[in-house]
């Protein structure tokens, strides 16, 4: 059998297209999924409880509270590093071995997997540093592994407002740091913000690094001081769906649904935010 | 000059003092990424390294993994990860690249506008969720129409692996065809090429470097992904010796380090083996990244035009 | 005695890593008039007029530089200079209008408050004599809060001359400043600088031999980075010297 060009081409896009809506239908079964398994389980006292009976019945406001903090405590570690990162990257780091350097060193950061991240944290921060398994110790692991993501859009923020504003800061007497600080950062903002935010996420969704660092099994009060342990969402998800016998689905759907809703409501405002500036810029 | 106003300005010493300034503490944060690289390997090595004093270099090179009885050998989790690392890509990047195909090429503007969000929120699933929707929805699927005899298998964690990989092969690969210049298209078409024709033989050529760094990208992330792997894999340490492996439990060396740490007590030869494990993946996934970056490079060469015009 | 050069160029060469753009270049501009650099394009006028005020700094390609430039007699590129008082002194508008993301107002006083000045009513008294000055006044004086970028070209350029004029610079270069124009929005550009020629030194790239011709108190041409005859502007318009410049401002060829 021979196919015309004309039909190749239909017979392909039609599997393409098949392709888009593979991908795109497991995304939303998981995410209807858990919302309708799992919001039979969301109650004012799911949501402000504490655990009781071996987690099997009560509340996961620990986890919520827990997740909360490392997600603040990552962005106190990442930001002003990462926009930092970022500012050199765009606008002083000429094209230089070392430069090359920093370009690759973050880019592996970035591929590091975050199971080794834990145990850095582990060797470095709870037994070298003697922070203990500590709210510290999980912030500054997760914040070095959001590092690479806040860096990398805060240098492609920044590259991308014009050159233009730039020398025009000059042809009127200003500093390089005065057009940076002045007009560039402005403007690259809802750029750098969408980036932590998306940074933020990962943190906020990650388990493996704060196996070792930071998560309580089981913990029903809320954190003291940045040297206590605390419970923490995507950890606790994992313990009530793998290491409790007997455990009611529903709390399962429940917590799951909980993190998806915290997860992606951030990534719902990056996407606002970058398309709402989009929309206004004007160059 | 005119220095009727000089009084009020900031000295010229304090403004360059300020440039200056912000210059070496932002060069500052930029080196710290370097520095962090270094740091996670010395911390790996500094508790790791004990291992090659404590146990024998061939019962690490050994195939079985029963470290309650004293047999560290790494092959099968080596082993383990490979077999579900390919099974990921195998899946992955067809299946990404030809999505960013139908995004970049086909898809009209206002659909590209909601799916490519949409993509992004995948990447934004927390593993954990993703494994525990594997264990609880995606196994049973398995074992009922694959006829395994249980639902966490190896190819389960491929399955998942694959998903998640994907938005980062679909935006790379979407990239590197976006930047195949518009020229060689307009010729293939005065050609009297078809769109696919201009596709198959013009675009994806032109951009087959990106497609490679899409796919070692997508790579590095399935080999190091942890928490989906350990949940739905099963997680028995055997070697693969034929395809039928696909349908067996498998254990990767991610999953090995996340279950057995908070067992093992700290100091102890387990101990050391696991952050053993840990180099081994952080130099895998290095050389993978590091061939991906140097590609990459070498792809960009940024033209600097002059200013304005 | 001849009246001191407001800007003097001694044996100027310069070039882009290897390709020589400036040959030779002497050249001595005095001050309070409208001096017009012109010629075929790739003359190597942009360049000079951009050596001026070192916006040549920014250039992503390595530079070289041999002879001098001199301001009031000063060398600007001596290492001692102080780089941003160079650029307010010699401020520069550029061919196609760049306002900042800012409102007009600030737009204005970006200048001074970048040396620190806060004053509001000095501030306020600014922003209405340069606007005043660039011929905008009228039309943007119930919306300075309105964003620069929201003007059309016309007045976005006239923007752009009221911003350098706000630093009260003793010169102003201009690079092909009504080149994106309408006939209308380019006269009341040049209307402008007539106005201002008493006190600010012009130096215009135009954009066509035209504008060139029309605005020049003196005019030099420049030809593949070689200056061909330099002179009052009726002179070298009617009866040039060269038989190359003759050629170009004839329309024989450019």
């Amino acid at each position: 059998m021979h196919l015309t060009p004309r039909a190749t081409q239909r017979i392909v896009f039609g599997a393409l297209t098949a392709a888009m809506v593979l991908v795109i239908i497991p995304l939303i079964f998981v995410i209807g999924y858990i919302v309708v398994q799992g919001a039979g389980a969301i109650s004012w006292e799911f949501l402000s409880g504490m655990p009781r009976n071996g987690m099997r019945e009560g509340g996961i406001l620990p986890a919520i509270v827990g997740t909360l903090f490392l997600t603040l405590g990552t962005a106190i570690f990442s930001v002003p590093i990462g926009i930092g990162g970022g500012i050199y990257l765009a606008e002083y780091a000429a094209d230089t071995p070392l430069t090359r350097a920093i370009r690759l060193s973050i880019i592996n950061l970035a591929g590091v997997p975050s199971v080794v991240y834990g145990l850095f944290g582990l060797g470095l921060f709870v037994l070298f540093l003697q922070f203990g398994t500590s709210i510290l110790a999980g912030s500054l692991t997760l914040g070095i592994l959001t590092l690479p993501v806040i860096i990398s859009t805060s240098e492609e923020a920044i590259r991308s407002v014009p050159q233009s504003f730039r020398v025009v800061n000059a042809a009127v007497g200003g500093t390089k740091w005065q057009g940076i600080r002045r007009i560039v950062l402005p403007q690259a903002l809802p750029g750098i913000i969408t980036g932590v935010i998306l940074g933020l996420e990962r943190a906020a969704g990650e388990t493996a690094p704060i196996l070792f660092t930071v998560a309580a099994f089981f913990l029903p009060r809320l954190p003291h001081s940045i040297f206590d342990q605390t419970m923490a969402l995507p950890y606790h998800l994992f313990v009530i769906s793998t290491q409790v016998p007997s455990m009611p689905v529903q709390i399962q759907y429940g917590t799951a649904l909980v993190l998806i809703v915290f997860v992606l409501s951030m990534n719902l405002t990056a996407t606002l935010i970058r398309r709402h500036y989009r929309r206004r810029r004007q160059w | 000059m005119t220095t009727a106003s000089a009084s009020k300005e900031p000295s010229r010493a304090v403004v360059n003092w300020r440039e200056f300034a912000v210059e070496q503490i932002v060069r500052l944060l930029g080196l710290s990424a370097i520095a962090l690289v270094a740091l996670i390997f010395a911390f790996l090595l500094k508790e790791g390294a004990a291992t090659l004093q404590e146990v024998p270099l061939s019962n690490l090179a050994g195939t079985r993994w029963y470290p309650t009885f004293g047999y560290f050998g790494l092959v099968p989790l080596v082993m383990g990860s490979l077999l579900v690392t390919v099974g990921a890509v195998l899946i992955s990047v067809p299946l990404g690249v030809g999505v960013a195909i139908y995004l970049g090429e086909i898809a009209p503007e206002p659909l590209r506008d909601v799916l490519k969000p949409t993509i992004e929120v995948i990447a934004g699933i927390p593993s954990v969720v993703l494994g525990f929707i594997g264990v609880l929805a995606f196994s049973p699927l398995i074992r009922q129409y694959l006829g395994a005899p249980t639902g966490l298998t190896a190819i389960t964690g491929s399955v998942l692996l694959a998903y998640m990989a994907l938005p980062t092969i679909i935006s790379i690969a979407e990239d590197a065809m976006d930047a195949v210049p518009k020229s060689y298209r307009d010729a293939a078409y005065a050609l009297g090429a078809t769109e696919w024709q201009t596709i198959w033989r013009v675009v994806l050529p032109s951009a087959r470097s990106g497609i490679l760094i899409a796919i070692m990208l997508g790579v590095g992330r399935a080999i190091g992904e942890t928490m989906t792997v350990m949940m739905v894999t099963g997680n028995a340490a055997r070697i693969p010796t034929s395809l039928d492996a696909f349908l067996r439990p498998a254990r990767t060396m991610t999953a090995t380090i996340a279950a057995e740490m908070g067992e093992v007590a700290q100091g102890s030869t387990h101990y050391h083996v696991l952050f053993m494990v840990g180099i081994t993946l952080f130099v895998l996934t290095f050389l993978i990244n590091a061939f991906a970056a140097v590609a990459l490079f070498r792809s960009e060469r940024r033209g600097g035009g002059r200013l304005l015009s | 005695m001849e009246t001191p050069a407001k800007i003097e160029l001694q044996h100027v060469h310069f070039a882009y890593e290897d390709h020589e753009v400036l040959h030779d270049i002497n050249l001595r501009i005095p001050p309070n008039q409208i001096f017009v650099l012109f010629g075929p394009a790739g003359s190597g006028k942009s360049t000079l007029l951009r050596l001026l005020n070192r916006l040549t700094d920014f250039s992503p390609e390595e530079t070289h530089l041999q002879g001098k430039v001199l301001l009031d007699g000063q060398d600007i590129f001596a290492p001692d200079v102080d780089v941003t008082r160079l650029r307010q002194r010699a401020g520069m508008v550029f061919a196609k209008p760049v306002p900042l993301p800012l409102s007009i107002r600030d737009n204005i006083t970006y200048g001074l408050t970048l040396g620190g000045r806060r004053d509001r009513s000095t501030l306020d008294e600014t922003v209405e004599r340069s606007l005043h000055a660039a011929a905008l006044w009228d039309e943007v004086k119930d919306r300075l809060d309105d964003p620069g970028m929201a003007l059309s070209g016309g007045q976005q350029q006239r923007l752009c001359l009221a911003r350098t004029l706000a630093l009260q610079p003793e010169v102003v270069l201009l690079d092909e400043p009504t080149s994106g124009l309408d006939p209308i929005s380019t006269l009341q550009v040049e209307e402008a600088l007539f106005q201002l020629r008493e006190s600010v030194t012009f130096i215009v790239v135009p954009h066509s031999v035209q504008q060139a011709a029309r605005v020049a108190d003196r005019a030099a041409f420049l030809l593949m980075g070689e200056l061909v005859e330099e002179g009052p502007a009726d002179v070298l318009f009617t009866r040039p010297k060269d038989k190359r410049t003759e050629d170009y401002v004839t329309g024989r060829f450019g």
